[in-house]
């Protein structure tokens, strides 16, 4: 449904003799199949914004090929917009108009008639549950409605892929899962979702694929449960009360760590095959060389595992 | 078929940005306020200031000074048209709007023409606020009057429009608008006509086009419908305004695929 290949973008920044080139997007190789929830995940600045709004038009690419359901992004971007939806992170409502008003517009926007246009945004407020708070104006709204009010509005013209920018960004709890249960609604209806997250939770427990993008370029790309199944065997987490360098030193030397990360100044995850067997030994060479810990924690790989061996970084750290 | 779509499209976007005037009681009540305060205080003070030039009926005053006003209305409401955009931009909008097939030049001239609209409603309600206090227009005038208003206004916003997109500075913006318009208001003889001027500032003047707008719907107010300040006026805002839409539209469908 959504194909990209060496898909480029780069800004200029400032003028004259002090301007740099920055290369937001270097390359970006897609697959999303349809009626597929894709999550696009990443740290601030990796790119991902900068490749969404290509795929929704609107970004012109500097290279590379895209294809959105079967229409060539660089040829025809006016052809995408009919098939696509776009929801920007901070949604797009005039504070003084209702929710009926913003729906009937949008579809009016899309060349649908006066008559056809009021008769979807009617079945769009029932579906998306705001039928209540139809007439009242978008500025009485709550971070949940408004934000279903953007999707419906993203929606209105039944297209065949949806783009979401960070749906769930600053909504509490049960708003998030209930914005989650509205995007597997539309994909049960056979639309494709593309959305941006920085939640791993929601990566892992909304999207069938993930693809993780850094420095402008994907480093991974799969299920969640198959790229977690990447990091073979255990994480230990440790945290230390002391001396850091020298415990990553001792540690690093053990051939039983495969692999080890420091976390902010008293913070080690340490990759392993086993962590039954590793922890009485990871005890006893902290002790002989004198270096205190806190506490020592054992998880099979998360996300936010992956996301540290593939990008060097933590998106929890956020 | 493409000028139905764009007719349709800025139809649409037009009768959007007009709901919201009436959505904002606020703006309403101070779009007019301003004007209508000017209508009652000033014009005494303008039949007693232009004694020496042969005013003595509120008549004759009013017939100076509301087409003043009204190009004070112009460039000062024209001039602040680019805030609202660079909002609409800035809030995600217009970026909605653009993900749909919906016209790019549309959503910029029904924006515009809420604005020209919207100008000439305010110059309505001033207009017949002034009748009962004195003045008089032959109807034929008044509309021609209104006409070079309405593209004098439309001259004023893409103006705005163009310079606040190219700028793209919010907090520049209000230094550089009063930095301009208030040279441009004085040299276009606002307030006090330049009859009154020495001639070195009147030969300054006439290279401002808000001066022979001024003076173009002041012959027109004083029922001087031969004037060449008429024609020539409806010529210099004919030119510009198709100069700055150009312009706008430029900048704009650069900055909006």
């Amino acid at each position: 449904m959504i194909e990209t290949t060496g898909l480029r973008k780069s800004f200029h920044m400032g003028k004259g003799r002090k301007s740099t080139t920055v290369e937001a997007v270097r390359g970006v190789d897609l697959a999303v199949a349809e009626g597929e929830i894709f999550g696009f995940l990443g740290p601030n600045g990796a790119g991902k914004t900068t490749t969404l709004r290509m795929l929704a038009t609107l970004l012109k690419p500097d290279g590379g090929k895209a294809t959105i359901a079967g229409v060539d992004l660089q040829e025809d971007p006016g052809e995408v917009r009919r098939k696509v939806g776009y929801v920007a992170q901070g949604g797009g409502t005039w504070d003084e108009v209702s929710a009926e008003e913003e729906l009937v517009l949008q579809a009016r926007m899309h060349g649908f008639s006066k008559a056809e246009a009021k008769r979807r945004a009617t079945a769009a407020l029932e579906a998306f549950d705001l039928t209540e708070y139809a007439g009242r104006r978008c500025k009485t709204y709550s971070g949940g409605q408004r934000r279903r009010v953007d999707i419906a509005l993203g929606v209105i013209h039944a297209p065949q892929v949806l783009f979401l920018d960070e749906p769930t960004a600053g909504l509490d709890p049960q708003s998030r899962a209930h914005m989650w249960e509205e995007v597997r609604r539309l994909r049960e209806n056979g639309m494709t979702v593309f959305i941006t997250t920085h939640y791993l939770e929601e990566a892992d427990v909304l999207c069938d694929r993930i693809a993780i993008i850094d420095h402008g370029e994907i480093v991974a790309e799969g299920t969640p449960d198959a790229l977690k199944r990447e990091i073979s065997g255990d994480v230990l987490a440790v945290t230390l009360n002391g001396d850091t360098p020298q415990a990553v030193e001792v540690l690093g030397a053990l051939p039983l760590v495969n692999k080890l990360e420091v976390l902010e100044e008293v913070g080690l995850r340490l990759y392993v095959d086993s962590g039954a067997t590793a922890i009485p030994q990871i005890l006893r060479v902290l002790e002989a060389s004198g270096v205190e810990m806190d506490a020592i924690e054992l998880h099979r790989p998360s996300l936010d595992d992956v996301f540290l061996t593939k990008t060097g970084r933590s998106l929890r750290e956020k | 078929m493409k000028a139905v779509k764009l007719a349709r499209d800025t139809w649409l976007i037009f009768q959007r940005h007009f709901l919201l005037v009436g959505r904002s009681p606020l703006y309403v009540v101070f779009g007019l306020a301003t004007p209508v305060g000017y209508v009652f205080l000033f014009a005494p003070l303008l039949k007693l200031a232009l004694k020496a030039k042969g005013v003595t009926t509120y008549t004759q005053a009013f017939r100076i000074y509301i087409p003043g006003l009204l190009t004070v209305m112009a460039i000062l409401g024209g001039a602040y048209a680019g805030f609202g955009l660079l909002r609409e931009l800035r809030t995600g909008i217009i970026e909605r709007a653009r993900v749909t097939p919906v016209s790019r030049l549309a959503l910029m001239l029904g924006r515009a023409l809420r604005e020209v609209v919207w100008m000439l409603a305010q110059a309505a309600v001033i207009t017949l606020l002034a009748i009962p206090l004195g003045l008089s227009v032959p109807i034929g005038n008044l509309l021609l009057a209104y006409l070079i208003l309405a593209i004098l206004t439309l001259f004023a916003v893409t103006l705005s429009y163009a310079v606040t997109l190219t700028v793209r500075n919010e907090a520049a913006l209000p230094p550089m608008i009063n930095t301009v318009s208030q040279p441009v208001m004085l040299l276009a003889g606002v307030l006090l006509p330049l009859t009154l001027a020495p001639l070195w500032l009147v030969s300054i003047a006439r290279w401002n086009p808000f001066y022979w707008a001024t003076n173009g719907m002041r012959d027109l107010f004083n029922s001087d419908i031969g004037a060449s300040a008429v024609w020539i006026s409806v010529v210099i805002v004919v030119v510009l305004a198709t100069l700055t839409v150009t312009w706008s539209v430029r900048v704009f469908s650069r900055l909006v695929r």
